[in-house]
């Protein structure tokens, strides 16, 4: 009979962002489950068993609309010694380069609804600025037009 | 409504949505034009195990997953172009509205094999007045049609302009979004002319 181990936190509670720090020594991959597991399957596994809108408290309507998926967001650097908790200061930090809103949600790896509450936020608050939803003019087309020919 | 955005450092990001059935090369359309990896997420697990994959018990799932995929080209240092492939799977319909909001156009890929696998998206892009162009997506060793015969088979207008490309190819990548923009401008333009 083998000897079980020491009893050790399920893996899959472990929050996804801590789990370099977290993950006890027993379950370091070995050469042999490289290959049954990829690593970033693990971390899409621990991900879900995080309630998304648990960092919003709650919350899952933004404090103000008009954030799509491309708009770009960019933080002050004044924000980086503002008193914020995790998730809202991964985004200050990622956010010192513009950076858009698919792009955060990629990165923190939070559905985008969670983000755009996130972001919301942290635009009210003023450490944050978006770039505006607005009609895309006909000279910016004609611009994409000739950049994009040009590539 | 951001009024204090205007920081000369911040991009403007226009975004054009790339779209078509499963398997029809939409990853890779965005993979040979974007400079950075297309970021795919859940999205290649979803379109892969339709049918397959038994999703009881993972409840939550599609809430806690990103399921986004898309490339990013810099035009110049003031204005950035985002590629967004749309998920190709139901449980991610809602995705879909956030994906053509504000879009500049949309490019339907079609697979002249499977050429039913397109009507989703060109219902949906149509019912949104979204500007499209349909791109039929050369396969190897596959037959090939008339962009006409591929027209009719859609049922679609001469009003939406249809090519013929190389996913895989970035020149011809290139082409079906300069066309792309140039329908766009056209619409635009059309509408300024018209008396208001």
């Amino acid at each position: 009979m083998s000897e079980p181990g020491p009893r050790l936190p399920d893996p899959r509670m472990i929050p996804p962002m801590r789990e370099a720090v977290a993950v006890p020594s027993a379950q370091q991959p070995t050469a042999g489950n490289d290959a049954e597991q990829d690593p970033s399957d693990a971390a899409l596994a621990d991900a879900t068993l995080v309630r998304p809108f648990l960092v919003t408290g709650g919350r899952t309507r933004p404090l103000r609309d008009g954030l799509r998926i491309e708009t770009m967001v960019s933080a002050l650097p004044a924000a980086l010694s503002a008193p914020l908790r995790f998730e809202l200061r991964r985004i200050v930090e990622l956010c010192q380069s513009p950076h858009s809103v698919a792009e955060v949600a990629v990165r923190l790896e939070v559905p985008l609804g969670v983000v755009r509450v996130l972001i919301a936020d942290l635009v009210s608050s003023g450490y944050v600025t978006c770039t505006e939803s607005a009609e895309i003019p006909i000279d910016v087309i004609e611009r994409i037009r000739d950049r994009v020919r040009a590539l | 409504m951001f009024g204090r955005s205007k920081r000369a450092s911040t991009p403007l990001a226009v975004k054009i949505v790339i779209s078509g059935g499963f398997g029809v090369g939409k990853t890779t359309f965005v993979g040979a034009i974007s400079e950075i990896e297309p970021l795919v997420t859940e999205a290649d697990l979803t379109e892969v195990s339709v049918g397959i994959d038994d999703l009881t018990g993972v409840d939550g799932k599609t809430t806690t997953t990103v399921a986004l995929d898309f490339g990013r080209i810099t035009l110049d240092d003031s204005l950035w172009l985002y590629l967004f492939g749309t998920p190709g799977q139901d449980r991610f319909a809602f995705l879909w509205d956030d994906l053509v909001d504000g879009a500049l156009g949309a490019v339907v890929l079609v697979d002249t094999r499977r050429i039913e696998d397109c009507f989703a998206s060109l219902d949906y892009f149509e019912e949104h007045g979204t500007p499209l162009l349909l791109a039929v997506n050369r396969f190897e060793h596959t037959r090939r049609f008339e962009l006409d015969e591929v027209r009719e088979a859609l049922g679609v207008g001469v009003e939406v302009p249809i090519v013929e490309c190389d996913a895989r190819d970035r020149e011809s990548v290139k082409r079906v979004l300069v066309e792309l923009v140039e329908q766009v401008l056209a619409k635009r333009l059309s509408r300024v002319a018209l008396p208001q």
